[in-house]
């Protein structure tokens, strides 16, 4: 194909161009030549089609996700705010934390493994680019129902993935989610989180000033691979019939990410740049059209000197390339040749490509010719915003106004079958088989991990300053209420944290929907993010930055509404951390919280095939009570253990507790089946020397939460009222399944 | 007393051998790779990790580094060398140590408590612990299934040299439940498990992996 330059393309206003196959509309299409005031070249239309996806423009979502900036409290945590690669904020002893949350769900569909690796690897560098270490990652997975031949397919493969890159990059991974769904099948959902630690003084930005300054690419060389992953893949549905789209997703190389980031923090450490950016999604489209609006605009960039794994690689295939391993960086022109010298240390390959320069247009010439002259805004942050349709599903009428019908256990048998089962079930089971492919140790520094409510790391020996770490959704009660439902995740997320007693500071958060085309899809996810920003504001946490993946749907089948939330809170002392579970005899067990009926969107009527009822209302003024009732517990050493109650209520959270350190407990229950099986949010199991007896009470009663006597632990069994459940039996049903499946 | 911890492009576990050899009670050196100069030290650890992405053979192009053959070199004259995992693995390449270690029997990493039991406490790095002693310390490896052929094997039990075992069930199809051996002089040791990640209950499952981080120094007092 001959070279397509500007200047060509001033002389051929009626060129025909490939708009729509980049996945731009007509009317986008317009627009750019109307920015432009010609026709847009071959490169421009491949950096506007890759920017302009709903994946990097944001451009269905962006209307609703302004209530985070509009609603956002005040805090003097957050360091740095959404837009940038990551939030940072602030955790005390002049450290800062980033942590954000992605998804990578279309390629892991496409290519399990590769999919899995890379979106740990685009996290990953999202994070160092804030200047930061990375320390840990989790990842929250979705499936197709667990028996379903291509979960055989897809999991294996994601899992294998999740671990081949973060084992191999030296990231503990200490949590996550493993969910099963038949909404799931056909769009698995991966999404990872990374965390990382800097100093304040080491915070990086996006940024291209100063002209004269350098435009520098390092890393790995740029292949054909992942073209139009963020346009042609991760912003459709998945249809029947259609191509594979295979080579729209990336191959990860973790040794290089590894040497990629060790090289980095040795550059940061000496203070060689004056801004970076990671190249992820849209590749280099993004990263110089990003850099440059970060400044004040100029750039001129010369696109030949780009390192190519293919050398018949075209501009444009360079320019929309999604490689992985890459990143950006703005250097002082004296500052180079340090700047070389640590990347041949490490051997990273490292070529200066262009300049800021005065002005506001980015150049980017091809052998001398130019063949991209934009204002860099308009690719980056100037995409087009839609006001997409939305209206209240009809179901939601229709399943609100059902009640659950599910059989509830009485006597002895049927309490112990009903707990086993749930023990058993796909949802609630061990997860060791995939947690066990994870490298949980590295670094040193890992406080709490799998099966813990969350996942903790000591950020300074010294001190033992630490964070924890948890994501939850709740895709039923979103299902039934998607306001409801984020606020619930939102509170579970933070209490996940507390139970450890970490105060939660900050939150991050990947928006997993189906179609924004469809009406009913657009009115869950307006929920749901209404619900989070309300939620948000009420329990004083700023949103730092997050992440929304559209069109997880096949043909007319959308995905649960499925917002997870990531809440990072920090802990002074993670040596005093209450442990999740008790490993000695003759202590007390006590409920906190207060239980209704709330059956609908439990895991024992998704278990009965009843999607239906109304999903309890949130009530954060409570959850924020109970929270500060955690973190007293725990500076006051009340706590012997604690664990949050969930999916699977007192049933899942008793067996979670009892399987830990294989020391049973005593329960008496009124009300048993209702008590067992009910997922009224806010409640926490807590273990207590009966000698703290006055002390919990008082504390509860201080914080008015309800605080109800459960039982004793000790013995070789879960004994509940006449039920008795050996923890022999009941181990095996929790970690057979999934073994069985999977093995 | 200074220990070096080596460090090639994609290891991943150097910080935490130097916080356990400091915890130990020796200092930690920093190696690199490609730098043909030990700095005086008195012993060297190849920690774990995935050096050079261990795309081929796992240590296969580590065992090429300049350092190794100064490392070579060292052990060759009785300096205490310790490999644990990737380091291992770098050690029976560099033929320090016979055998190899493959893919794991059910061709998945794995991470996990491990029991294993001492059984050579007459090595540089084990004398720490009593023959016989059971410890639990992290396994965390996707190649760590320890093969040689008959012959050597034969040697290696006849003369003493398998210093670990795992206990219970295989976990990942090592032929007689090899976690570590020794050369034939108990200078040089090869670990699959990870001592470093169990010198702290707070962050590992027990502190029972410090021992090999103390034996160390008993050695140098000898």
């Amino acid at each position: 194909m001959a070279l397509d330059t500007v200047a060509i393309a001033q002389t051929t206003p009626e060129a025909i161009q490939p708009y729509a196959q980049l996945g731009l509309k007509p009317d986008e299409y317009a627009r750019i030549r109307q920015i432009l005031g010609r026709r847009p070249t071959s490169s421009e239309l491949a950096m506007y089609s890759v920017m302009w996806s709903e994946h990097c423009s944001y451009k269905s979502s962006k209307v609703h996700l302004k209530q985070f900036g509009d609603k956002a409290p005040k805090s003097d945590a957050l360091l740095v705010g959404i837009g940038e690669n990551a939030g940072v904020v602030d955790v005390g002893q002049g450290y800062a934390v980033t942590f954000k949350i992605e998804s990578h769900n279309h390629p892991s569909f496409v290519e399990p493994y590769q999919g899995a690796a890379t979106g740990i690897g685009g996290i990953v560098r999202d994070i160092l680019t804030m200047g930061a270490r990375p320390v840990a990652v989790m990842d929250p997975l979705r499936f197709g129902p667990a028996d379903a031949p291509d979960t055989r397919r897809v999991l294996p493969g994601i899992v294998a993935g999740v671990g081949g890159y973060g084992n191999c990059l030296g990231l503990p991974n200490i949590g996550g989610e493993v969910i099963f769904d038949e909404t799931y099948s056909g769009n698995p959902l991966v999404n990872a989180l990374c965390v990382g630690v800097m100093k304040h003084s080491d915070i990086k930005l996006a940024k291209a000033a100063g002209a004269g300054n350098l435009v520098v690419l390092y890393g790995a060389k740029t292949g054909g691979d992942g073209i139009g992953g963020v346009s042609v893949l991760a912003s459709e549905t998945f249809g029947a019939g259609g191509s594979t789209k295979r080579p729209s997703v990336q191959v990860g190389d973790p040794f290089v990410e590894k040497v990629l980031i060790e090289c980095s923090l040795e550059i940061f450490a000496e203070d060689l740049v004056v801004g970076i950016q990671d190249l992820g999604g849209a590749g280099l489209s993004c990263a110089t059209s990003e850099l440059a609006s970060g400044g004040s605009g100029g750039m001129k960039v010369a696109l030949d000197k780009v390192p190519l794994r293919d050398p018949s690689l075209s501009p444009e295939e360079i320019l929309m390339s999604e490689s992985q391993e890459r990143m950006c960086a703005i250097v002082e022109p004296e500052k180079l040749a340090r700047f070389l010298e640590i990347c041949a240390k490490w051997d990273v390959t490292v070529t200066a490509i262009g300049e800021v320069t005065d002005g506001d247009r980015l150049v980017i010439t091809w052998n001398d010719e130019i063949i991209v002259n934009v204002p860099p805004r308009t690719v980056a942050h100037e995409g087009p915003v839609y006001n997409r349709p939305m209206a209240q599903p009809a179901y939601i009428d229709d399943v609100n106004s059902q009640t659950v019908k599910v059989p509830i256990p009485n006597t002895a048998a049927e309490i112990k079958a009903t707990v086993l089962e749930l023990a058993a079930t796909p949802n609630l089971a061990d997860k060791s088989w995939v947690t066990s492919q994870y490298d949980k140790y590295v670094q040193g520094n890992t406080i709490q991990s799998q099966p813990d409510d969350s996942g903790m790391v000591r950020i300074d020996e010294c001190t033992h300053l630490g964070v924890a770490i948890s994501t939850d959704a709740n895709a039923n009660w979103s299902y039934l209420n998607p306001y409801q439902g984020a606020k619930l995740a939102l509170a579970e997320a933070a209490r996940n944290i507390a139970t450890a007693g970490a105060r939660p500071l900050a939150v991050t958060n990947c928006l997993n929907f189906g179609s924004p085309e469809d009406p009913g899809v657009m009115w869950q996810f307006a929920e749901s993010v209404r619900g989070l920003a309300d939620g948000c504001l009420e329990m004083g946490l700023p949103v730092t930055g997050g992440n929304v993946s559209f069109y997880n749907q096949t043909g007319a089948v959308a995905i649960l509404p499925t917002p997870v939330i990531g809440v990072l809170g920090v802990i002074d002392d993670v040596r005093t951390r209450t442990p999740m579970s008790f490993e000695s005899a003759g202590l007390d067990l006590y409920l906190l919280g207060d239980t209704h009926a709330d059956l609908a969107g439990s895991e024992w009527a998704f278990m009965h095939g009843q999607r239906v009822g109304q999903s309890p209302t949130a009530d954060l003024a409570r959850e924020m009570r109970l929270i500060e009732v955690l973190l007293a517990g725990r500076v006051e050493k009340i706590f012997s253990a604690a664990h949050d109650l969930s999916q699977g209520g007192l049933s899942a959270g008793l067996t979670e507790m009892v399987l830990r350190h294989s020391v049973g407990a005593t329960i008496t229950l009124a009300d048993v089946g209702i008590s067992l099986l009910s997922e009224s949010p806010g409640r926490v199991i807590v273990a207590i020397e009966p000698s703290k007896t006055d002390a919990l009470s008082s504390l509860a009663a201080k914080y008015q939460i309800t605080l109800s006597r459960l039982g004793t632990t000790g013995g070789n069994a879960l004994r509940i009222n006449d039920a008795v459940i050996s923890l022999d039996e009941l181990r095996t049903a929790h970690t057979a399944t999934f073994q069985k499946l999977f093995c | 007393m200074r220990v070096g911890v080596i460090t090639f492009p994609g290891t991943l576990d150097d910080r935490d051998a130097a916080r356990a050899v400091n915890v130990g009670g020796a200092e930690a050196v920093s190696l690199w790779h490609a730098d043909a100069d030990l700095k005086s030290v008195d012993a060297v650890i190849l920690p774990g990790g995935f050096s050079y992405g261990d795309y081929l053979r796992c240590g296969a192009i580590s065992r090429f580094a300049p350092v190794m053959n100064l490392v070579i070199e060292a052990a060759e004259k009785g300096m205490p060398v310790l490999g644990i995992c990737n380091g291992f693995q770098v050690l029976c390449e560099s033929h320090l140590l016979p055998g190899a270690l493959t893919r794991n029997s059910d061709l998945h990493f794995l991470c996990r408590d491990q029991e294993i039991e001492i059984t050579n406490t007459q090595t540089a790095w084990t004398s720490s612990y009593s023959v016989g002693q059971k410890i639990v310390i992290p396994l965390k490896n996707g190649e760590g299934s320890f093969q040689c052929d008959d012959k050597t094997l034969a040697q290696l039990e006849g003369e003493g040299r398998v210093i670990a075992r795992y206990v219970g069930q295989n976990p990942n199809g090592s032929r007689n439940l090899i976690a570590g051996i020794s050369n034939a002089r108990g200078n040089v040791v090869g670990l699959m498990p990870h001592p470093e990640h169990a010198i702290d209950p707070l962050t590992g499952p027990t502190a029972q992996g410090l021992g090999f981080f103390t034996s160390i120094l008993n050695d140098m007092v000898k």
